[in-house]
């Protein structure tokens, strides 16, 4: 590392940010070397983005930028000026759960939790592009996202249900839902 | 045992008891606690892998403007370790580094920059040290050693039993298999980086909170480095994000943030990076493995000879346990009417091996199984039908003598083959497809504590009151398996109340009483005992309160639906609430305790400590695969399991603890490898880690997962809560030579080492084209001195489970710091 510059990052001046978070207006003082991924959990204090390599690599840190998941590990906190960003923290709406996050709670989505916020937020921005994907297309769009508890069949299947849940809600029917649980073999 | 019918919320699938703060990012994980003036911690690691340390120069990083505090190994005199036998590491080191990672200084300062910074301004003169790179290289050179205590040289411990004259045995045997098989050493990767935060309480007293799975050893830990009374220090196991068995040692940057908090009265967190974690380790030993089997004509086993050889990393670690569990479990799955081991452990200077997932018997498990597949070739039988014949019998003792509760293993075996159509398929697929089988057995938590006591291994509490509220406390730690869920659901289960009346604290040593914590599959059979019992007593206590208002006797007094009544007096009924306040009234304020201690082992022989478990859980796994034999390129489109584990606690959970282990299976089968490589001459031949990165360290993603077929079988234990047995790390060991020997299967090629990737196959298919076995592997055990075996005979040899030799021992170097430890215990 190049000692001069990296000593100037401790030294910096804070950048000024105005961006909308979980649909509020935030103004937020950063420093200007600080990722998206620090300003969230740090500045703004909002710790349900993990991370777990900090180098593009695991998935953990994904948030919604303008509807789209990106790393936020890898996003300067200086890019954020003027978006809108969507965390884990803004996802219940109204005191309910999203579908996805009652799916995932229910069907052993989610193990030790660490992976969940970021997964929970690809998929939702699948589901809102491309109402019923294949399993295939799920696989597909979660694979930037490593899990290294579920083995991630539990996942799929809790991202099918939300489908399912979502569906009717829209229709406002009470299709009945695929059988919770497993096999199960006394 | 119950059916589960009887059950109104053990084994009905539930969304779990935290399930909604996971859901919702609410789960507050070590790095995720943020306290006022809190400083942030760095480690300065070792960038050579065996040196000594001339001197280090801090005062340009204490000079850095943003620096509060530069520690080195000078601030740390004692030394600690996880077990009492291997008290050999230093919070940092003092006088040697022995790996790449070995942590030798510790800036604390107002920001993460800062610190980063401030390293970078530390000078550290080492004078090399020859490097050891593996086993053999580590008994070939026996000067350059790694650490004074080891039984000699670089042998950090080697061990040798015999239940039975096996020579005998293999001598009379229709047919004798030698084997040799090497398991290559992985990591555990869990998604959570570890991370640490001390602090300062005004009156003095230590508050750590961290990501481990052991807070009761970290506890143990940080009292004898630092010389703080145990009374004084409290350890909040925050939940890990994902464990494995990486969380289990006490580590470093534990130690250093609590002496920091206290240098400086703030609160100070460290949270390591990746590549540190990959430093961390304690991750799976590279193991080889030779082995000598005897058969009779039908396949039935006469006798084993196991010989391991470990590759243990820089440090003692759990190593000692390893070194024994890469042996004595052999005897669980399959009746061995005779065994014998020798198993070695070495020092060499890489990251320290531990557990991790199935802790030292994945390795062995895989040769055996292995082998049994060619045995089921020559003696041209059906692989399932030779297992079937030798599962060992409900009940038993085993040669070793450990003793059996329940085994469902042939249940399971049936179970996956029929699901994969095995009859069909099995030998009849085209080239190139193929399927494999292979069964394994774990243990529900060792039979004994890290440390010699007579005290229980798991305590619960439980405080009601009038509000109708139950809260529970124990030592467990939620590592993400829902240890929090199998608490809550044990107590909701026998007071017949909803989970959500029920708060849940756990993992907290100021709080809770002690559960050794989140390893050796301990957590749902120990607590779960423990909590059966407080929960017993309290109904006791308010059935007593009931009776007496509805003047009859506590035992036709029930629970059930939040209701305690009379049972056949309809009308004597109260809501819990209620009969609360009437126990409450009658007792005073409402309090249990429930406590689990594992029995006696039967084996009383020195080292017979290590193998014994209250149940054993039993897996079979079928592994389909499809190999490209142009490119050796190999995926797998389906996995069909069966998993005994006594009794589902909740369906949805131990499912998920099954396929979790599915998919860490296929990771060290397929691609996950700790693999290391010398820097060249010129940049000081140093032997560093290949791949510290995720992206390096190949793991399955989404896209690789296949097909899992999940079948629970339920053979309840007695032992166990409501039955029940483990279930997050046995469905492991089945995958990586189910997956071999569907590999045979495909192509008819062995590849004896793990993982199984494309060049191998490659050049196993390149090798039988030029008229060669066939086969990718280790061809030969080395020679090691072994010490004279520990004789003991087997139960049906008259066997009492006394060894009837004394064999002597070259005593271990007197550790360094031994009386401090013994201080630490009787505080
Ligand atoms: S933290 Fe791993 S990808 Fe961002
Ligand atoms: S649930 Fe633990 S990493 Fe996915």
């Amino acid at each position: 590392m190049n000692r001069v510059t990296t000593l100037k990052r401790s030294t910096q001046e804070n950048a000024h940010i105005s961006c909308r978070v979980n649909g509020e207006p935030v103004q937020v003082s950063v420093a200007p070397c600080k990722t998206l991924l620090e300003m969230l959990r740090e500045d703004l204090r909002l710790t349900g983005t993990k991370h777990g390599c900090e180098l593009g690599e695991c998935g953990a840190c994904a948030v919604l930028v303008d509807g789209d998941p990106i790393l936020s590990c890898l996003s300067l906190a200086l890019d954020a000026e003027g978006c809108a960003i969507d965390t884990i923290e803004g996802m219940a709406q109204d005191g309910q759960l999203h579908p996805l996050q009652a799916a995932f709670a229910d069907l052993g989505g989610a193990q030790c939790g660490y992976c969940t916020p970021a997964i929970l937020l690809t998929a939702k921005a699948l589901l809102d592009r491309q109402p019923n994907p294949g399993r295939d297309r799920i696989r597909e769009a979660l694979s930037g996202n490593l899990c290294r508890c579920t083995g991630y069949q539990q996942i799929f299947e809790a991202v099918e249900e939300a489908i399912l849940r979502l569906r009717r809600t829209e229709q406002g029917t009470d299709l009945k839902s695929v059988p919770v649980g497993a096999r199960h073999n006394p | 045992m119950s059916n589960t019918d009887t059950f109104s919320i053990i084994g009905k699938p539930r969304r779990r008891v935290d399930g909604a703060d996971k859901v919702t990012g609410r789960t507050c994980f070590a790095d995720d606690i943020i306290l006022p003036r809190m400083l942030h911690c760095k480690l300065l690691r070792s960038h050579v892998p065996h040196a000594r340390i001339r001197s280090v120069d801090v005062s340009r990083a204490e000079r850095h403007p943003g620096v509060n505090l530069v520690l080195t190994g000078r601030d740390f005199p004692n030394e600690y370790g996880i077990l009492p036998v291997s008290q050999d590491e230093q919070p940092l080191c003092r006088d040697k580094v022995r790996f790449v990672g070995d942590p030798v200084a510790a800036v604390v300062a107002r920001d993460e920059f800062a610190a980063e910074e401030a390293l970078d301004l530390i000078k550290v003169e080492y004078e090399p040290l020859g490097t050891i790179s593996d086993p053999v290289d580590a008994l070939n050179n026996p000067a350059a050693r790694l650490h004074d205590y080891s039984e000699e040289g670089n042998i950090h411990k080697r061990l040798s039993y015999e239940f039975g004259d096996v020579e005998e045995s293999l001598a009379d045997s229709a047919h004798v298999f030698e084997d040799v098989f090497f398991f290559e050493g992985n990591t555990h990767l869990p998604l959570e980086q570890h991370a640490a935060v001390g602090m300062q309480e005004a009156d003095g007293r230590i508050t750590l909170w961290s990501s481990t799975q052991c807070p009761h050893y970290v506890h143990r830990a940080v009292a004898k480095a630092l010389d703080i009374p145990m009374a004084h220090i409290r350890v909040i196991a925050s939940p890990n994000g994902g464990g494995f068995g990486g969380k289990t040692d006490p580590f470093n940057h534990e130690i250093v943030v609590v002496k920091a908090a206290q240098m400086l009265g703030r609160p100070v967190k460290c949270c390591l990076n990746r590549e540190e974690v990959f430093y961390c380790h304690r991750g799976r030993h590279p193991v080889l493995m030779k082995f000598r089997t005897g058969v009779d004509e039908n396949g039935a086993l006469t006798g084993m000879h196991l010989q391991t050889l470990l590759d243990g990393g820089a440090y003692g670690s759990y190593g000692v346990a390893s070194t024994f569990y890469t042996a004595v479990l052999q005897p669980v799955t399959y009746h061995l009417p005779r065994y014998a081991f020798d198993a070695c452990r070495m020092f060499t200077n890489k990251p320290p091996c531990g557990p991790k997932r199935g802790h030292g018997t994945v390795q062995p498990r895989f040769g055996q199984e292995v082998q049994l597949d060619k045995i089921a070739a020559k003696l041209d039988m059906d692989p399932a039908v030779l297992r079937l014949n030798i599962v060992e019998k409900p009940g038993a003792l085993t040669a070793n003598y450990l003793k059996i509760g329940s085994i469902g293993l042939a249940q399971c075996i049936n179970t996956v083959t029929e699901r994969c159509g095995w009859k069909d398929r099995y030998g009849k697929l085209p080239e190139g497809k193929g399927m494999g089988l292979a069964c394994s057995s774990y243990l529900t938590g060792a039979g004994n504590s890290i440390y010699w006591n007579a005290m229980p291994h798991s305590g619960v509490q439980l405080k009601l009151d009038r509000s109708g509220k139950v809260t529970v406390f124990c030592g467990a730690t939620e590592i993400g398996q829902g240890s929090d869920d199998v608490l809550v659901a044990t107590i909701a289960e026998i007071l017949g109340i909803d989970p959500l009346d029920i708060r849940c604290v756990t993992g907290d040593t100021d709080l809770t009483p002690v559960d050794l914590g989140s390893y050796s599959s301990r957590v749902t059979l120990m607590m779960g005992n423990a909590a059966i019992q407080a929960a017993e007593r309290a109904r006791g206590m308010i059935a007593q309160a009931v009776a007496e208002k509805f003047a009859t006797d506590t035992g036709s007094i029930a629970f059930s639906n939040g209701r305690v009544f009379e049972i056949g007096q309809p009308e004597h009924v109260l809501s819990f609430r209620k009969a609360l306040v009437c126990a409450e009234e009658m007792h005073g304020s409402l309090g249990t305790t429930g406590s689990y201690t594992p029995p006696d082992p039967p084996g009383k022989y020195k080292g017979g400590g290590v193998g014994p478990s209250p149940a054993y859980s039993y897996t079979a796994a079928v592994v389909e695969v499809d190999v490209d034999t142009e490119t050796g390129w190999l995926t797998v489109p389906r996995v069909y399991i069966a998993h005994d584990l006594g009794r589902a606690m909740n369906p949805v959970l131990a499912r998920g603890q099954v396929e979790g282990s599915v998919y860490m299976g296929l990771g060290e089968a397929l691609m996950e490898e700790s693999a290391f490589r010398r820097l060249p001459a010129r940049l000081s031949n140093a032997l560093v880690h290949r791949e510290p990165s995720m992206l390096e360290y190949k793991s399955p993603t989404s896209c690789d997962m296949p097909e899992v077929i999940t079948d629970m079988i339920e053979h309840p234990d007695d032992n166990g809560p409501f039955g029940a047995k483990e279930a997050g790390q046995g469905p492991l060991l089945p995958v990586m030579p189910a997956l071999a020997n569907a590999v045979y299967d495909a192509v008819g090629v062995r590849i004896d080492e793990v993982p199984i990737t494309a060049e191998k196959i490659l050049q196993a298919l390149d090798d039988k084209a030029r008229g060669g076995a066939g086969r990718v592997g280790p061809d030969s055990f080395p020679d090691i001195e072994w010490p004279e075996p520990f004789r003991v005979p087997p139960p049906w040899e008259g066997g009492d489970g006394n060894a009837v030799n004394k064999p002597a021992r070259k005593r271990a170097a007197k550790m360094h710091e031994m009386d401090k430890f013994k201080k630490v215990d009787a505080s």
